[in-house]
Order: C-alpha cells, then sequence, then structure tokens
C-alpha cells in the first residue's frame, strides 16, 4: 500500500541555513505520525512544505500520492491544516468563520452550513457559535482553527503543534479528537515538542534535529533506545543525579537501596520518565553534565 | 466528539462548479469576509471622516482667512480634502492586508483549493466601498461648511469616477505595502506617508506660492492633476486635466496590480 505521506530527500535552505537537509518520512493511510523536534528543528517547514505552502529546493512530497510541487491543487483537496497559530478571523464570528471557510474550500452550500453546525457541536462551540471571536479564548480559538481544518472530512491532517499553550483538559480533548479522526481512517501527521504527546497518540516517531531525522520508529522502540525513565536525585547541596532505571518496582527499590547504602544526603527524589530532553541528548549523543554517571562515580 | 462528524470522506466530495466558476464564487465569498469586518471596525471608517472633518475645520475657519486663492477658500479646499480623505481610506487597507499575511490566514487561504489572492480583491472591494460611503459624509460636511458646488449631474458623475479612479490605484498600492510589511503596525505606518502627499500639491495651496523645488514635486506629482481636475469640475475654477490625471491613476494603478501580484508571489513562496 503506498503511504498517504510521503517525502523524499527534501532539502529547504534560507540563506546559509540548511532548514531541511534530505527528510525521508512515510505515514501509511490511517495511522498517525509524530514529528518531534526542538524549536527550530524544521517541523514547521516540513509541514509547510507537505501542505503546499513552501516550495522545497529539492526533493519530492506527495501527499495522497498527489506531488505537493507539481499537482498542489488536486492535493489540496486531500489535506487540511492546522497551523502553529490559530488561523481564524478574529472579526467574524464562529459560525462565520466555519462557514466561510465551507464555501474557500469549495463545499456545497447546504453541506458547508451543516457541517459548521455539527463541528460546533462537536467542539463545545455552539453557545459562542454567534460570538466574534475576538472574545474567544485562546482554548476555543484553537478549538475553532481545529473543526474548519476538519470541514471537508480531509483524508489527511497537518496538525503543527496543536498543544502548544493548552491546559491539559484541552489537551486530552485535542487527542481525543484525533483518536476519533484516525479511527475514522484519517492519516495524521502532527509535530510535538513533547514525547509523551507522540507516546499517546503516534504510530510512529520521527526525531528531527536540524532539519535531518536523527530516529524513527514506534514511540516504544525510541524509548527503549533512551532508557524508559530514571530515578532523579537532588542532593543537599542542590546537585542532580540521574540514575537511569527500567521504571519497576524491584529495579526502583534495587537502586534506592543502593543510593541509601551509598550513603547520599538525598534532599528529593522522583522518578522521571523520558522526556524530548532525553531522546534528544541520546540521540545525538550530546554531551550533558547530570546524564546518569554510575553511582560508583558520584562523589559522597 | 462524536465519531460520525470527525469520519474522513471517501473521496472529494466538493460542490459543482457555480456560475462564473470557482474564481468568481472565492473572490464573493472574501468580499463578504470584508465588508463584514468593516461593519464591524467603523473606527476605520470613523478616522477616514473624522479626519477630514478636522482638517477641513482647521483650514476653512484657521488658516483659510490667510491664504489667498482667488476664490472663496472653502470652495478651493473643499476637492483636496476629499482627496486626502479617500487616500488615507485607501492606505488603511495595508493594515487589513498586513494581518492576513502575518497572522496565518493567508495560509488557510493557501491550502484550500481556491485562489488566494482573492482575499487581496477582498480587500479592495471593502477599500471601494468604504471609500465611497465616508467620500459621501465628507462632502455633505463639507456642504455645511460652505461649500458650493455649480457641477451639474454629468460633472458629478466624472467627479466620482476620477475619485475612485485615484481611490482604486491608492488601494493597490496599500496591498502592495501590506504584502511586504512585516507586522500591521509596520503596514500602518503608510496611511500616514500617504496623508503627506496632498500636503506637497495644489490641495492647500497653490503650487506658485511654494519654493522652488516644492514647486516642481507640488506640480509632477498625482494629487495635483486629480485636485485641480475634481476643483474645475465641481466650482468651475481652475483648469480641468482630465487626461493627465488619469493617466496617473491608471498608471499607478497598472504598476500596483503587477506589482502586487509579484509581491505576493514572492512572499508565499
Ligand atoms: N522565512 C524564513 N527565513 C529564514 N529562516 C527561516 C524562515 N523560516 C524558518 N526559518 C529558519 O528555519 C529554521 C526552522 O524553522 P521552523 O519554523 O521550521 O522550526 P520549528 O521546528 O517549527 O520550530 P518551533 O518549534 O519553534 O516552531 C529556524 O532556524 C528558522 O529560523
Ligand atoms: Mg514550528
Amino acid at each position: 500500500m503506498a503511504p498517504m505521506i510521503a517525502t523524499h530527500g527534501l532539502h529547504k535552505r534560507y540563506g546559509a541555513t540548511h532548514v531541511l537537509a534530505g527528510v525521508d518520512l512515510a505515514a501509511d493511510d490511517g495511522t498517525v505520525l509524530a514529528l518531534l523536534g526542538p524549536n527550530g528543528a524544521g517541523k514547521t517547514t516540513l509541514v509547510n512544505v507537505l501542505a503546499t505552502l513552501l516550495r522545497p529546493d529539492a526533493g519530492r512530497a506527495l501527499v495522497g500520492g498527489y506531488d505537493v510541487v507539481r499537482e498542489p491543487q488536486r492535493a489540496r483537496t486531500v489535506f487540511s491544516l492546522t497551523g502553529q497559530y490559530a488561523a481564524v478571523d478574529d472579526l467574524l464570528t464562529g459560525r462565520e468563520n466555519l462557514r466561510l471557510m465551507a464555501r474557500l474550500a469549495h463545499l456545497p452550500a447546504a453541506t458547508g452550513r451543516r457541517r459548521a453546525d455539527e463541528l460546533l457541536d462537536a467542539f463545545g462551540l455552539a453557545d459562542a457559535a454567534d460570538r466574534l471571536v475576538r472574545t474567544y479564548s485562546g482554548g476555543m480559538r484553537r478549538r475553532l482553527d481545529l473543526a474548519v481544518s476538519l470541514l471537508t472530512r480531509p483524508r489527511v491532517i497537518f496538525l503543527d503543534e496543536p498543544t502548544t499553550g493548552l491546559d491539559p483538559r484541552s489537551r486530552g480533548d485535542l487527542w481525543a479528537v484525533v483518536r476519533d479522526v484516525v479511527a475514522g481512517g484519517a492519516t495524521v501527521l502532527l509535530t510535538t515538542q513533547y514525547l509523551e504527546e507522540a507516546d499517546a497518540l503516534a504510530d510512529r516517531v520521527a526525531v528531527l534535529d536540524r532539519g535531518t531525522v536523527i530516529a524513527e520508529g514506534t514511540a516504544a522502540e525510541l524509548k527503549r533506545r533512551v532508557g524508559p525513565a530514571h530515578l532523579e536525585l537532588e542532593l543537599a547541596d542542590g546537585s542532580v543525579r540521574r540514575l537511569p532505571t527500567d521504571g519497576s518496582v524491584p529495579d526502583a527499590r534495587r537502586l534506592l537501596a543502593e543510593v541509601e547504602a551509598a550513603g547520599l544526603p538525598v534532599a528529593h527524589w522522583r522518578l522521571a520518565t523520558p522526556t524530548l530532553d532525553d531522546v534528544f541528548l541520546t540521540l545525538t549523543g550530546g554531551a550533558h553534565g547530570a546524564t546518569a554517571p554510575a553511582l560508583e562515580e558520584v562523589p559522597a | 466528539m462524536t465519531g460520525a462528524t470527525l469520519t474522513p470522506r471517501p473521496g472529494a466530495v466538493v460542490g459543482r462548479a457555480p456560475l462564473g466558476g470557482w474564481a468568481l464564487a472565492d473572490t464573493r465569498a472574501l468580499i463578504g469576509r470584508t465588508l463584514r469586518r468593516s461593519l464591524r471596525t467603523p473606527d476605520t471608517l470613523l478616522m477616514g471622516i473624522a479626519l477630514p472633518v478636522i482638517i477641513m475645520a482647521m483650514f476653512v475657519y484657521v488658516f483659510g482667512g490667510a491664504i489667498d486663492t482667488g476664490m472663496a477658500y472653502v470652495d478651493y479646499v473643499v476637492p483636496g480634502i476629499v482627496l486626502l480623505c479617500a487616500g488615507y481610506g485607501a492606505s488603511t487597507t495595508a493594515v487589513g492586508v498586513a494581518s492576513d499575511m502575518t497572522s496565518g490566514l493567508m495560509n488557510r487561504f493557501r491550502s484550500l483549493p481556491m485562489r488566494p489572492a482573492a482575499a487581496l480583491t477582498g480587500h479592495v472591494v471593502e477599500s471601494m466601498v468604504r471609500n465611497a460611503v465616508s467620500t459621501v459624509l465628507v462632502v455633505l460636511v463639507a456642504y455645511a461648511a460652505g461649500f458650493r458646488p455649480v457641477a451639474g449631474p454629468g460633472a458629478w458623475l466624472a467627479t466620482a469616477a476620477l475619485v475612485g479612479a485615484y481611490v482604486l490605484a491608492l488601494t493597490w498600492i496599500a496591498v502592495c505595502m501590506g504584502i511586504v510589511a512585516s507586522s500591521p503596525e509596520a503596514a500602518s505606518a503608510f496611511s500616514f506617508a500617504i496623508m503627506f502627499l496632498p500636503y506637497v500639491s495644489s490641495a492647500f495651496v497653490q503650487p506658485e506660492t511654494m519654493p522652488r523645488v516644492l514647486e516642481l514635486v507640488a506640480r509632477y506629482q498625482p494629487v495635483t492633476p486629480v485636485t485641480d481636475t475634481v476643483r474645475a469640475w465641481l466650482t468651475g475654477a481652475g483648469e480641468a486635466r482630465p487626461w493627465v490625471a488619469l493617466a496617473w491613476c491608471a498608471g499607478l494603478f497598472l504598476a500596483a496590480r503587477v506589482g502586487a501580484v509579484v509581491l505576493f508571489r514572492r512572499r508565499t513562496r
């Protein structure tokens, strides 16, 4: 089966900056691909290339089988984009925004009106439907933005950092939406800075760093490479030690016993699950003062 | 969340192309959008009227007595103020375009199977409508201030057409500014720049009374022939130069129209 989203050797430069340096990605139909990367990794640039907003300097990108450079108009009937910043008109109401975008997406008029109402309901915006978006909270704007991108029931959905800036509840709601659309058969590419989010949603995760994919696989595979968790010890002098663990009770107990036996002056401790930072440091082999020294090396 | 609401459709369901094609339908939808926005930001319209009214009061009642133009000063100055108002009103389009360009809305438009430049057309049409309203109001205020035009219906129509051409040209220049501006705030500086153009023209004083350099600037810039022509048509004073005025408007319009396409392409690559 041909993938719904595919890139081959994508390059994009801005002057001397090589923002995309040969990106190869693929997402199968009905799956979620998470693109994990820090600020400036090139996530938005990649999404913009896929969404036909930006021309790559080299390489190919296919969405729903359509080449985004050669057949942008066809590609645009397949996907929808929810950008990093909500793209809604502040001076229109929520309902007007949806109806306008439905017209511009060339939905039949009656379908457009019906979809607008359905989505306002589905996203809990029915009560605010006839208020100007200017009066919406940040979370409401994001929900409206997402609703707009679902108007056409797109086969492919690009979400650029959809949960950055959302409170935990809204984040949970958004995750539910992503699961719903995927259960319905859509393919989702989402960018995120949180491993946790990739873990919760994605079938496959690609880690992007300075324009290249430095790792790709299931969330479980990635985490295995990092070590699933570590014990974080904050010592009395304020320094931090991190001890790798598999997160199981026996292993944590064993480590804590060792710490106690070594007589370390621990002020606080906690079990920390891997963060993007950890994946990152491991994958880039970056030296980091706090990366798990063996217990023996810890000065008493 | 209801699963059915979110389920993707099997194939592309698009409506049948309407009469006149999608381009026309997109443009109509986006004109509706900008007109709505216009009604919801009455301050833009109010500013476009309040400003010329204040300027009119200043010039007619404060400076007017000291300026000798060989005719009632109110009759001399009103055409210039009408154009000043229209120019200012047209230039505020730069802000609307810049906010679309920088807010992500333009990216959304571009990710849809529509012609994104239709959004620009929406702003232009809104500017034409808004300026038609504000210009009429300014003329009414001028009438209250003692402006007594002698024009017949033909001259009024011709005046409306010329002012329309002037607004159209300036609006497209404003669109260009909105496209290149890095923010709506930067774009709004443009509307102030446009405000100063009429001061160095025949709008308020006769160019002959200016220092030599300014007189040349005044003589060979677009506001002067447009003002002179409108003044001659409405009050019968001075010399109408409709062809020079129209040539300026047409030239500026064409340059700005082409410029907008080129700049838009470059900005959205
Ligand atoms: N138009 C542009 N001109 C010059 N440089 C750009 C441009 N757009 C992006 N860049 C650069 O490209 C790099 C990647 O940017 P991009 O927005 O794709 O990153 P990102 O992964 O989305 O980051 P973030 O998490 O902050 O959204 C950055 O270094 C950025 O400065
Ligand atoms: Mg980004």
